[in-house]
């Protein structure tokens, strides 16, 4: 964790997905969200975890599954997101699915906004979000919380994606 | 073995209730085969086909699900093959479509030397069974066992292609393809 600057709680982020009915996740292990997230989910009866190899397996997984009702989040790290981009442009914008994405953004300061970042990888992230007309969050403090439940449940109500980036990994349960 | 042969043959054991997923000249030959109304066609991008088939069975438990790929396909997408056998679905049977080629594409070759044992890749990766068919005659006879095993399966169909049928693109990545199999989903039982 760093001085300073408040990271936000891995628990209230877990009980915000599952109020917006999600009860599945997608992943790929990321570092940023690897401790706080994806390691109480594998443990949290509230949600079924599917690991999968690649990134735009996920973006199939997920999209498949919004046809059938069940509420599904990927996760996983900037690059992966970069790497799945012609799957995302194509189930997720082209196909008007409510692809819901939770980005770990490996590399980024956590006293400096994605824009400003010393990693080109991070920097690109919002641009290019942007460009594919993806509606995008930056979840960072213990404030930013409150916005993940409308964030995901406006997905599914108007069938598109939306990508929350993670700025600063989250603290795990027990954590100060 | 021809393709629209081979489809003519699966089509004898899909059920009302299952789903089938298919991708490419595969899909196109179906699509003229077949009028079954739980076809899954909107699978967006190449290598993919699989992981959609694999979030419906993952969803839909009480359903077969049927994926119908294509060999140059599914190489773009082959850690998919362990994701799906740690998810140990058993509803998902995966036929892998091997014409050597990237038939819609030109008809070029796929890349390696000779043909790919996807069977082989199928067992390593951890799914259930999987076994290759080059022979119409030992498909058809072969199959309704095949389609009865639990999942997650594979069987690679070496063909070569049959009749032209049209390449529908548009319907394939149209608003009304997606909605003809989400109305269906939501009408039919498993």
């Amino acid at each position: 964790m760093s001085m300073g600057f408040p990271h936000p709680d891995g628990g209230a982020i877990l009980d915000a997905i599952a109020a917006a009915n999600i009860s599945e996740i997608v992943a790929l292990p990321d570092i940023v969200t690897s401790d706080g997230l994806l390691w109480p989910i594998s443990s949290d009866e509230r949600f079924r975890l599917t690991r999968i190899c690649k990134e735009d397996e996920g973006i199939s997984i997920c999209g498949a599954m919004s046809y059938t009702g069940r509420r599904a989040l990927l996760m996983m790290q900037q690059t992966g997101l970069m790497d799945s981009l012609n799957a995302l442009r194509a189930i997720g914008v082209d196909y008007g699915l409510p692809i819901c994405m939770l980005v770990g953004l490996q590399g980024k300061e956590p006293e400096l906004l994605p824009e400003r970042s010393a990693s080109y990888g991070v920097r690109i992230v919002q641009p290019v979000l942007e460009a594919m007309s993806i509606v995008h969050d930056l979840i960072e403090g213990p404030e930013d919380v409150e916005r993940i439940t409308p964030a995901l449940q406006a997905a599914y109500a108007q069938s598109r994606p939306v990508c929350l980036l993670v700025g600063r990994a989250p603290r795990a349960p027990g954590e100060t | 073995m021809r393709r629209d042969h081979a489809l003519l043959a699966l089509r004898e054991h899909v059920r009302d209730g299952d789903i089938v997923v298919a991708v490419y000249q595969a899909c196109f030959d179906w699509l003229a085969l077949s009028d079954h109304d739980l076809t899954y066609v909107a699978t967006g991008a190449m290598g993919q086909a699989v992981s959609h088939g694999l979030g419906l069975a993952l969803a839909c438990p009480d359903r077969r699900v049927l994926v119908f790929d294509g060999d140059g396909s599914l190489l773009m997408n082959l850690g998919a093959l362990v994701t799906v056998a740690g998810a140990r679905v058993s509803n998902l049977h995966h036929f892998v479509f091997a014409n050597g080629t990237y038939e819609v594409n030109g008809a070029h070759p796929l890349p390696g030397d000779g043909p790919v044992d996807f069977a082989a890749m199928a067992l390593a990766a951890g799914y259930a069974s999987a076994e290759t068919f080059s022979d119409l005659d030992a498909l058809r006879s072969d199959l309704p066992a095949w389609i009865e095993r639990p999942g997650p399966t594979m069987a690679t169909l070496r063909v070569v292609p049959g009749e032209a049928y049209p390449r529908r693109y548009d319907f394939i990545h149209s608003a009304e393809a997606r909605t003809r199999f989400r109305n269906a989903l939501a009408s039919s039982r498993p």
